[in-house]
């Protein structure tokens, strides 16, 4: 059954060399998407200009005339926070996805599908409208990051209830993953929906940033917020990789290897959930970057975890950043939720990965 | 010493280990043998320390084995699986790789990767995608994967379930002439062994199990015996003797006709 799989998702051999090569690839694009995100809008701004606006900027000298002044205002104001929040955000669904893959070993396992995303939106619609009433009573801290703190501690919930209802001896069949996710995302998003309709608090955002995602608000205290998440998530993914890799195999190998099997996936699923949360805090519900990225990694620069986290970081960053791209000129002025952009990349892609798979999904 | 002491384990009241004894010394090979649900893997399953026992202990140098921490533990014995399936592209030699110790530097790494896959006649298989490749392929790799394990541990022992498994029988030699240069250079190995005969050529030692319990154990020579293939598999075999050991030829048995045990 899960030869099939194999089989079906991998060429017969990969060159030697080819990591390094896919890892600058994505390097590269992400670059290009970074420039062409501070670039393409309303104003047009040339790259050369984009890229003396950010020398300048970051000297902290600011033209205060004409057309100039404008560009930078746009550029580093308006532009610069909303690509660095849709890296960020990016970087942490592709990554978050290879690790959440990596416990289920199982590569369908997408934050977005399984339901993990849906139960922290929850989370953090029931903390706007529950929360800001308690939040003077909480410590400032709590109260500040009460947001990402709730929808992190909705992923981690969603996680370890889908642990409990798909795996069995450590090993955690394609459709029971895919069912279970699909039951906890419905009824989460049945409880986002309910708590939205019952509340009439100025400040909750509409149902379709929370089902379908956004980085329009953004700005530098929204950064700063998810910001510590990102971190804790992208340095613990590293020190993952090794116990990730060997958790391939198998939980008794792993164990056999010298790993201890049930702390790495405690830590594993506190860093996708925190990093999920954090994503989903900020910019809703986004599908598909978790999947479609770690799996164009693993067929081309391969499945070892510290090269597939590097690549997730550059290349989730990037898809991100062009799909905001794309979501805010087709239709300029108004603006296309992220979500449906990256739906309509990662959906045929999950359907191509599930006809692939068909033999283990008993199809 | 790697030792198994009156273990025992017990799954909802029905025994599948009764209070079983096993000792492994450096520079010895045992084999376990049985027929189908002896409790053979349950052994091998609790002496990896991947299972606990209900009811004994399992001793590594006179230590209990969960007092052990896992990392000192991998670099003391590797374990062979019956069957590895992976679902993400590792290459094979990847794969092997991920046996390997953190404080082995890259290049010492690969090369012992090399040799591993060498030992089992898999290196031209390096750069291909594990998932492809055959049943005895797959068992192959596996097993340079617990080599490179047990090379860069000290006084290591091997525990293998069943390595001789689909693989044809150049391969089954060679595994077994593997077992024997481990246990030559000073390992241990405890091997799962369907195979009577090849049992009686690979071990120093050989422990039959029927429903969980021991029913025999020491040299091969001394064992084996037409008794005891008839209590074991329900099969009258004859053993012979070839100059290295007991031997004994299933094609030789005649189907009952009553019903009854199997004659030759």
């Amino acid at each position: 059954m899960t030869t099939a799989v194999a089989r079906a998702t991998a060429t017969h051999a990969r060159p030697v060399g080819r990591g390094a090569i896919v890892l600058a690839g994505a390097g590269t694009l992400l670059v290009l998407a970074i420039l062409g995100s501070l670039a393409i809008g309303p104003v047009v701004i040339s790259p050369a200009d984009v890229l003396r606006i950010l020398v300048d900027g970051a000297a902290g000298a600011r033209p205060t005339t004409g057309t100039a002044m404008r560009d930078a205002i746009v550029v580093l104001d308006i532009r610069l926070p909303r690509t660095v929040l849709a890296v960020l955000v990016g970087s942490t669904l592709a990554v978050a996805g290879a690790i959440l893959q990596g416990v289920f070993r199982n590569p369908l396992a997408d934050p977005g599908i399984v339901g993990v995303s849906t139960g922290a939106a929850f989370a953090a619609v029931c903390w706007i409208v529950f929360g800001y009433a308690a939040a003077a009573h909480l410590p400032t801290f709590v109260a500040a990051a009460g947001l990402p703190l709730s929808a992190f501690l909705g992923s981690l919930v969603t996680i370890v209830m889908l642990y409990r209802l798909a795996t069995r001896e450590g090993k955690t069949p394609v459709a029971m993953l895919l069912f279970a996710g699909i039951a906890l995302g419905a009824l989460a998003a049945a409880g986002t929906g309910l708590v939205i309709f019952v509340a009439s608090d100025q400040q909750l955002r509409e149902f379709m940033f929370w089902t379908l995602g956004s980085v329009g608000g953004a700005n530098w205290t929204k950064v700063a917020l998810v910001l510590p998440f990102v971190l804790i998530l992208l340095a613990g993914s590293v020190s993952l990789r090794r116990g990730l890799d060997a958790l391939a195999l198998g939980e008794a190998e792993a164990f056999h290897i010298g790993f201890d099997v049930q702390w790495l996936k405690r830590v594993a699923i506190v860093l996708v959930a925190a990093g999920v949360g954090a994503a989903v805090a900020v910019a809703g519900v986004v599908g598909f970057v978790g999947l479609v990225v770690p799996h164009l990694l693993r067929l081309s620069a391969g499945p070892m975890h510290g090269r597939l986290m590097i690549g997730c970081a550059l290349l989730g960053g990037a898809l991100m950043t062009a799909s905001d791209i794309f979501a805010r000129t087709i239709a300029s002025p108004a603006e296309l939720p992220i979500g449906v952009v990256t739906a309509i990349i990662g959906a045929p892609y999950f359907l191509f990965l599930i006809h692939r798979n068909r033999a283990a999904l008993g199809g | 010493m790697y030792q198994a002491k009156s273990v025992q384990v017990t799954v909802r009241g029905k025994a599948i280990l009764a209070d079983v004894d096993l000792r492994l010394a450096l520079g010895r090979v045992v084999a376990v043998v049985g027929a189908n649900g002896a409790g053979k893997s349950t052994l091998l399953k609790v002496m990896a320390g991947e299972r606990k026992p209900t009811g004994g202990e399992i001793l590594l140098d006179e230590r209990p084995l969960p007092s052990w921490p896992v990392a000192a533990l991998a670099r003391r014995r590797a374990v062979l699986p019956q069957l590895v399936e992976i679902v993400f592209p590792f290459l094979a030699a990847e794969v092997v790789s991920l046996s390997l110790p953190p404080h082995v530097d890259r290049k010492s790494g690969e090369a012992l990767v090399r040799r591993a896959l060498a030992a089992v006649e898999m290196e031209d298989f390096a750069d291909r995608i594990y998932g492809t490749l055959s049943g005895g392929e797959k068992q192959r790799v596996q097993l340079a994967r617990v080599l490179a394990q047990a090379w860069t541990g000290e006084d290591t022992y091997l525990l293998l379930d069943e390595p001789t498994a689909s693989l044809d029988l150049a391969h089954q030699l060679l595994i077994l002439r593997l077992a024997r240069t481990h246990a030559e250079s000073g390992g241990g190995v405890m091997l799962v062994l369907h195979d009577l005969n090849l049992a009686s050529m690979v071990a120093d030692e050989i422990l039959a199990l029927k429903n969980g319990s021991r029913i025999a154990a020491g040299p091969p020579s001394a064992i084996i015996t037409n008794d005891l293939i008839a209590a074991l598999y329900g099969v009258r075999g004859e053993v012979r003797g070839v100059p290295d050991g007991p031997f004994i030829l299933p094609q030789t048995v005649r189907m009952p006709a009553d019903g009854g045990v199997w004659t030759t």
